[in-house]
């Protein structure tokens, strides 16, 4: 069993190294960045996910946590010129997974005030952590303050950016599984009822926001080596609304909607630039139609392949 | 629950599933890269430029004015039968001021809509983002109105018609000199914007030089509120002059303190102060102050008011400085194509560097080796609650 599922995620990682070289060849540049930047939507959505539909809390800070990844290595493989092994790919790789730890840190320290706030004022904190990160990168000078920060290394392609999708996936999906992720879906079901059957709430919402925030911080990461530039603009309140449109409109506690819900939300502005001006109107009036139809998202609660099986088997 | 070990597989196999439906949406490339760009512009009739800009979001004003200053420019060239024949057609996309979408929409006009030349942004940031890409492809790229001296450092590719931050503390120092023979100055710049420090090294680099002494150096932060402590110094010194290479706001607090301390100065700035909220907070303090800006749509000369007057017919209002410097980008890059050996990126790059003595709405452009313009700035005065009058145009 072990060694099946081993062998699976090596022929995947193969088939995504393979696929890098073969959209590199055959894809114009334009599709491809497309293509990436729904991938580093996948991760930010899938990360948020877990808060936001399997925890039950409402985080609106998410990019906070994305720019705190984000930062943190750029300032490894940019600011601070500590060696040029964090110019190569694998010195970036590390750096990115620092971003995720620093994230991961963040998430702690806004996980703490969860414990006490629930609902709307929770989102009012994240919101309020999410804008404090971004004042501060704008008023450090040493990250190019409000100008941005040019000249990061372009290292995250294809193949590192859908590799950490399928990392995510993977980690996430086993997460729920294991007693760990029952234990966050009930703290959403019933508070009460899943303390009463022993569940420390406390740490299960805080161990939600720690994970979580470690995603967006590798989202983050990759965001920066592969824009090769960052500014605290990138990481304004409005970032933080798309990646929950992405998981509500994916419908909340699902990975596979979120996953789907980065995509469209990533695709569908640049599917409609023919309309110019006019996008920016289309594209909230399909997400408003979107909900009408569907209005616990395009898969509800439910993982694309009970969809299927629900289906199969009525 | 029992997950049978099929399901499994499937489960993993998921992202995969996704990855051709991508693949599917974004389609081949098609042939040909930019050697076919080429291609096609000797062969049709068109020759296609690209734009990006901020349309729509929080600085939506300076991406519109730019956009009509563009469209303005084209069309004038259209009409009087285009290059060569061949009509200038304009791709435009909008940015949302967002550095990320730039940097995406860049690689489209480049890849998709091989466009010959790119015109943007207003914001440095954008500029240095987007310019990365436009370097990396090797596509000659124009920035309107980017001050920041790090924009055109990008690379060889990249270029602008706009003098950088830097020039206008000089301007601003000869015209204390020159025009108002004031000799002793202060000095008051805000530390942390590189900005307010770039104008206030060459104002005092260039004052000294010209004769003049600074007599006091100080510094703020943007933010602070009260300046006294650093005003009370100053007016121990007695300057003739006071240089505030801030931002509107800060500025305007400033004037208000310096009056209330009695300091006489004469006070001075960069296009920091180009805003109608100057007036309202610095009220009765700031007026007769001077400060050095890009454009005026009150200077004189024949080339600004016939450009006044077409802007006005064809959109029914007065030309910002971000259209004038917009309709001065699209004639400078239409300038280097008509100028340029052969209808290719590398060939538009090397004629617009040799850019020379090209008569702009916003004065004279000669692009130097950084590919940054050597261009006059014009001086204007406060005059009343939001009035500006245009005093004079100082070269560099």
């Amino acid at each position: 069993m072990k060694i099946i599922q081993k062998s699976i995620l090596l022929i995947i990682a193969l088939a995504i190294f393979g696929l890098n070289y073969f959209l590199e060849d055959n894809v114009d540049g334009y599709v491809l960045r497309v293509i990436i930047n729904c991938g580093i939507g996948m991760i930010l959505a899938m990360s948020l996910n877990l808060i936001n539909g399997c925890a039950g809390q409402f985080s609106l800070g998410h990019a906070g946590f994305m720019g705190v990844g984000a930062y943190a290595s750029a300032l490894i493989t940019t600011v601070l010129t500590l060696s040029p092994f964090f110019k190569t790919d694998l010195g970036v790789g590390c750096a990115i997974l620092t971003g995720g730890l620093a994230a991961a840190v963040a998430g702690y320290l806004v996980g703490l005030p969860s414990l006490r706030l629930r609902g709307d004022y929770l989102a009012i904190v994240t919101l309020g952590f999410g804008e404090i990160i971004r004042i501060c990168f704008l008023n450090f000078e040493q990250v190019g303050g409000a100008r941005g920060l040019p000249g990061i290394p372009r290292v995250a392609n294809f193949f590192w950016v859908y590799l950490w999708v399928v990392v995510t996936f993977v980690a996430l999906l086993r997460l729920l599984r294991s007693s760990y992720g029952r234990a966050i879906l009930s703290v959403r079901e019933n508070e009460i009822a899943a303390e009463s059957m022993g569940i420390n709430i406390a740490h299960y919402k805080i161990v939600a926001f720690v994970i979580s925030s470690f995603f967006a911080g590798i989202a983050g990461g990759l965001f920066a080596h592969f824009q090769s530039f960052i500014d605290p603009n990138s990481f304004v309140f409005n970032k933080s609304v798309e990646v929950v449109i992405m998981v509500v409109i994916g419908g909340m506690g699902s990975l596979s909607g979120a996953m789907l819900g980065g995509i469209i939300v990533t695709l569908l502005p640049e599917l409609l630039r023919a309309f110019d001006n006019y996008r920016m109107v289309i594209f909230p009036l399909i997400l408003i139609i979107l909900m009408l139809v569907r209005p616990r998202g395009i898969f509800g609660h439910k993982e694309i392949w009970e969809l299927f099986r629900k289906k199969a088997s009525s | 629950m029992k997950i049978s070990m099929k399901n499994r597989c499937f489960q993993l196999a998921l992202p995969l599933l996704v990855l051709p439906l991508l693949i599917i949406v974004g389609c081949v490339k098609k042939e040909g890269g930019v050697a076919s760009a080429v291609a096609n512009a000797a062969a049709s009739n068109e020759i296609w430029l690209g734009e990006y800009g901020s349309m729509t979001g929080s600085e939506s004003t300076f991406g519109v004015s730019t956009h009509k200053g563009i469209l303005m420019a084209l069309d004038e060239v259209n009409k009087t039968g285009g290059i060569n024949g061949k009509k200038l057609q304009l791709k435009s996309y909008d940015d949302q001021g967002q550095a990320a979408e730039a940097v995406t929409i860049i690689t489209k006009l480049i890849t998709r809509d091989k466009v010959m030349l790119l015109l943007g942004e207003v914001a440095s940031s954008r500029s240095i983002a987007a310019g990365a890409i436009a370097q990396q492809y090797k596509i000659p790229m124009v920035s309107p109105s980017s001050t920041n001296p790090k924009v055109t450092q990008v690379g060889d590719y990249i270029f602008r018609v706009c003098f950088i931050d830097p020039f206008q503390g000089s301007v601003m120092a000869r015209f204390a000199i020159n025009n108002l023979k004031l000799k002793k100055a202060a000095v008051l710049r805000d530390i942390k914007a590189d900005y307010s420090v770039g104008l206030a090294n060459y104002f005092v680099d260039e004052y000294k030089k010209m004769g003049g002494e600074i007599v006091a150096d100080v510094s703020y932060s943007s933010g602070d509120v009260d300046f006294k402590s650093q005003l009370t110094l100053i007016k121990g010194k007695n300057p003739d002059v006071l240089f505030i290479p801030g931002y509107y706001t800060e500025v305007g607090l400033v004037a208000r303190q310096t009056r209330e301390l009695g300091v006489k100065a004469v006070l001075m700035g960069g296009d920091g102060w180009d805003s109608e909220k100057l007036t309202e907070i610095g009220s009765d303090a700031i007026i007769g102050g001077y400060f050095s800006n890009h454009y005026s749509h009150e200077d004189k000369s024949p080339v600004v008011q016939n450009f006044v007057a077409q802007f006005k017919a064809k959109y029914g209002e007065v030309p910002s400085g971000l259209a004038a410097q917009g309709y001065d980008a699209a004639m400078v890059a239409v300038d280097a194509i008509k100028r340029s050996t052969e209808l290719s990126p590398k060939a538009i790059r090397d004629s617009l560097s040799q850019t020379k003595n090209f008569q702009g709405v916003t004065g004279m452009i000669t692009i130097n080796e950084e590919r940054n313009a050597v261009k006059p700035a014009v001086v204007l005065k406060v005059v009343g609650p939001q009035k500006f009058s245009y005093v004079t145009t100082i070269n560099p």
